[in-house]
């Protein structure tokens, strides 16, 4: 019984559909980061045109030939550029779009303090 | 005195941000990539048209020569409007026109060579489309014009009068 207990267990681990799934998962995340570029407002894993088919049957290339979420995503940066990306990098076209909300949370945060906690005293 | 410069103040701050999104309303919001760096060629193993061998895309491509990349279906329209043009470049000296068929059945990309005439001396087949992503594709048909294993234009969209024009200008 005990060394039936042991085989299912590394057999649960070894399972080869586990790996199976956690590509996919992987696929899914990146496909849904990536802008189909002949849509409107659609990531290429929303969309079924000819262009978001064939992403996808790249990202999937990709992921099988081992290469990173992060390394497919510069490659495909390489091809079509930043724009290709719905999570945008922080570099020097786009710190005020990161900054300004942190920028407006202080600068208001400030308004308040100023407002209700040096008044009341 | 405070008022009236906090309303000053105010209204400025209204005035730009009004005047930021009306200008914004005004310009066209199609996002059109340029192509600013020559870009070298994507180097892989293809299938051709012709046979069934896998060729390396770097034997066809020889340095100090134009080259036009069409990528072509025979499904698809706006493909049949602009094989005119490429068979009058065709005849261009120092310059040839490689294809790359796009998500295509064999059979009807052969029967559409024969129909309307090769220009091509070489068609790649891209069964799945990702060849034409290694060449940042986005669609049939796309043009790219070549030297030297360089990318140096890229026509989105059929060819036309203006861009036929264009391209004999760049080759010559």
């Amino acid at each position: 019984m005990k060394v039936l207990k042991y085989i299912i267990i590394v057999l649960v681990i070894l399972n080869p559909n586990l790996s199976i799934a956690q590509n996919e998962n992987l696929q899914n995340k990146i496909t849904k980061n990536l802008r189909c570029l002949i849509c409107q407002g659609q990531s290429v894993y929303d969309s079924d045109s000819q262009f978001a088919n064939s992403l996808k049957v790249l990202v999937e290339k990709k992921l099988s030939d081992g290469l990173s979420e992060r390394q497919i995503y510069n490659y495909l940066k390489d091809k079509y550029g930043e724009w290709i990306l719905y999570d945008t990098e922080f570099n020097k076209n786009t710190y005020f779009l990161w900054l300004l909300p942190i920028l407006m949370f202080i600068i208001g945060g400030a308004i308040i303090f100023k407002l209700f906690i040096i008044k009341k005293n | 005195m405070k008022t009236k410069i906090s309303f000053l103040l105010l209204f400025t701050f209204f005035l730009i941000v009004f005047l930021t999104f009306y200008l914004g309303l005004q310009k066209s919001n199609i996002y059109k990539p340029s192509l600013n760096i020559e870009k070298d060629i994507p180097l892989y193993k293809v299938r051709t048209l012709e046979s069934s061998d896998k060729i390396n895309s770097e034997e066809v491509f020889e340095d100090d020569r134009f080259y036009l990349l069409n990528i072509w279906a025979s499904w698809c329209l706006p493909c049949r409007d602009e094989h005119e043009f490429l068979i009058d470049l065709s005849k261009q000296k120092n310059f040839e026109i490689i294809g790359l068929n796009y998500k295509d059945n064999i059979n009807n990309a052969k029967k559409f060579l024969k129909e309307l005439d090769s220009p091509y001396k070489v068609v790649f087949l891209d069964k799945d489309g990702t060849i034409a992503i290694e060449w940042g594709a986005y669609g049939v048909p796309e043009n790219f014009l070549i030297y030297d294993r360089k990318i140096i234009k890229k026509i989105i969209g059929p060819i036309d009068q203006a861009s036929f024009i264009e391209i004999k200008k760049i080759i010559q």
